[in-house]
């Protein structure tokens, strides 16, 4: 080959650094737009109720800047829900990005491999059998998360963690705690049964501000873990093989990355209930809006709070006077999608 | 492209298995710089897995694999990246990336602790990218790439790592022929650019012969002859090492050893056909005329 000259190589590092700058400003356009429709969904979610309030009154009181009254409704009484809403979407969506990317598979997120069930199967137990309420279950509903995970990453550990693997022991694991959890449930006497029949569909309702605060101190501690991990995800999605060679730490930092991703699933499912299909569907809308090969955990996180917040209004007023469990309505859409993909991968011959 | 320093590959009485099967006993090899390196041998002799453990990613049970002198083990791993890249044999890609994202992604061992892309950085990825000529195509999808482009994006991506080094298993098994020599003859400019290290595995001896330097063949885990390919692909290595008769030519082109097997059913030419000439040298230069995409080398 000719010899380079200087300004060859400034004209090609130009075409480089223009085909990264084209990319950078297309996702951060989304989670711009993105931002702004959870601000927007948040602010008709404060505004409606039994007593309903304009919209540019939310704003004002959210500013400090409302009357007495305004600030009471929408400070006290809606915004914990609104809250909590915004914060376990986040969670969730950040969640389900880590393990789609960790496993290369849209098929792998905590609510479909086993993580939420084994929350779910804990948490009824400490509600049926137990009679535990409130914190207590959140508790329960933790550990059993972690535990799930903990026995899922052991079975699939052969030399190394293959994602098949991990999404079939998962899958596996989730399908014995649902059994738990329908063993526990025909046992309980029917309104304690009823009680954790709402706690198993995902409920927003009744959230007060320790809600609030659990899931800011899980969601602001891990995030920044999340940033310093971001980068190696975007390696280890190349395969473990390729990711060896380029120097990455393959097995430590996926065991990290699975232990954030727990972690954030985990308390979202004690704050809220197992919301279903949130962290599933959010990461490919991510991905699919910023055109994204990368894991877009910005902009999954940010579509996860706007499919929480979104579902939770249709779920709240859009039926009249039933209020739904916001859970209901993540599945109507959720469901849907898992279908399609799973009819997809067996054109394509990717199933699994 | 900056210019690589001199680094030294070998390993020393080398032990390695999955589980319980060992498959490499007691091997030792010493890999020549800045040569290409082609390893040869049957289905399951224990060439990848030699590679892999070349590159460390599996670790030998006994023995040490040595980098400039040091214990691979030893080094960390971000620091062997720097200077020894791999390429495996099925590498995946995430659904919908780029050709300039996947090869700035070679980039992942000199960058910091948190991603600071630079100046430098974008230069070496250009540069990877003119040198596997895949520059005019940094916006397309690497989905809707043919093979033979895909493999060279690949490349790039391990040369923007900026290693002296470069392991490649089976780089041409997914391509036809065109693309076989597409990428084999790249190899070659990059080892000539900068004096790059190169070792491959590749199941064609023929190719082998051509483009290696230096062969190292291979038979249950030990290697049964090594050196120039003239030394190496003889009759008698090449019965001993794949248990086939074959006959060993000279290259009508390139002039390196060529193998012609002689299978159970050699003799299956028209006899009806007077042959006015050697029949062998007949078909020789059928093949030669067929195997057009081929151009001499100065090898």
């Amino acid at each position: 080959m000719a010899t380079v000259t200087p300004a060859q190589t400034a004209e090609r590092a130009q075409i480089v650094s223009r085909a990264r700058t084209v990319r950078r400003a297309r996702s951060l356009t989304v989670i711009g737009i993105l931002a702004l429709a959870v601000f927007a969904t948040f602010c008709v979610s404060l505004s409606l109720g039994d007593f309903k309030i304009p919209v540019i009154d939310v704003v004002k009181t959210l500013f400090g800047a409302g009357d007495r009254a305004t600030e009471f409704i929408v400070n006290r009484l809606r915004l914990p829900r609104a809250l909590t809403g915004v914060l376990v979407g986040v969670a969730l969506g950040m969640s389900g990005a880590i393990f789609q990317s960790i496993a290369r598979n849209p098929l792998a997120s905590p609510d479909i491999i086993g993580v939420t069930y084994g929350a779910s199967a804990f948490a009824v137990f400490a509600i049926v059998t137990l009679g535990l309420t409130g914190a207590a279950v959140s508790g329960l509903a933790i550990l059993g998360a972690l535990l799930t995970a903990f026995t899922m990453y052991v079975l699939a550990w052969r030399r190394g963690v293959s994602s098949y693997r991990l999404i079939l022991v998962g899958i596996g694991i989730g399908a014995m705690a649902t059994s738990v959890t329908s063993y526990l449930l025909t046992k309980a006497r029917v309104e304690i049964a009823q009680q954790a029949l709402i706690w198993l569909t995902g409920s927003l309702n009744g959230r007060d501000w320790t809600h609030v605060r659990s899931m800011a101190i899980t969601v602001a501690v891990l995030a920044p873990v999340l940033v310093y991990l971001v980068h190696r995800l975007r390696i280890l999605q190349l395969g473990d093989e390729t990711a060896y060679g380029l120097g990455l730490h393959v097995e430590g930092s996926r065991l990290g990355l699975i232990v954030i991703g727990v972690l954030l699933a985990a308390v979202a499912t004690a704050a809220a209930g197992p919301i279903g299909f949130v962290a599933f569907v959010a990461p490919p809308i991510a991905r699919w809006l910023s055109r994204s090969p990368g894991p877009a955990m910005v902009a999954s996180a940010l579509v996860g709070a706007l499919v929480v917040s979104l579902s939770d209004l249709i779920a709240q007023h859009a039926f009249g006077d039933t209020q739904l469990p916001v859970g209901v309505v993540t599945g109507v859409v959720g469901a849907p999608y898992l279908m399609f993909l799973l009819a997809r991968a067996n054109r394509v011959g990717s199933g699994g | 492209m900056e210019n690589p320093v001199e680094h030294s590959l070998s390993a020393e009485n080398l032990a390695v298995g999955y589980d319980q099967r060992e498959i490499i006993h007691d091997l030792s090899v010493r890999i020549p710089t800045g040569k290409i390196t082609v390893i040869v041998g049957a289905n399951a002799c224990g060439k990848s897995t030699l590679l892999k453990t070349l590159a460390r990613l599996l670790k030998p049970s006994k023995g040490t694999v040595l980098l400039d002198g040091k214990s691979i083990q030893q080094v960390p791993t971000r620091e062997v990246a720097t200077k020894l890249g791999l390429l495996p044999q099925s590498p995946t890609a995430p659904e919908g990336i780029t050709v300039a994202d996947l090869v700035g992604r070679g980039r992942y061992p000199h960058q910091g602790w948190i991603r600071q892309w630079t100046k430098a950085d974008d230069e070496a990825v250009a540069g990877a990218m003119a040198s596997t000529d895949v520059l005019e195509i940094a916006d397309r999808p690497i989905d809707e790439l043919s093979g033979g482009q895909r493999q060279r994006v690949w490349i790039a991506m391990a040369l923007a790592q900026e290693t002296g080094i470069l392991l490649l298993d089976e780089p041409t098994t997914f391509l036809d022929l065109t693309h076989q020599f597409e990428v084999l003859d790249l190899l070659v400019d990059l080892n000539k650019e900068d004096e790059r290290t190169i070792v491959l595995v590749l199941h064609d001896l023929n190719q082998a012969c051509r483009f290696g330097d230096h062969l190292i063949a291979m038979k249950d885990g030990a290697i049964v002859a090594e050196g120039k390919p003239r030394q190496v692909i003889t009759e008698q290595v090449v019965h001993d090492v794949f248990g086939l008769a074959v006959k060993v030519i000279p290259d009508p082109v390139a002039g390196t050893p060529m193998v012609v097997p002689i299978g159970r059913h050699t003799t299956r030419t028209d006899r009806s056909e007077t042959p006015s000439v050697n029949p062998a040298a007949a078909a020789l230069a059928a093949s030669a005329a067929a195997n057009g995409v081929c151009r001499p080398t100065d090898r």
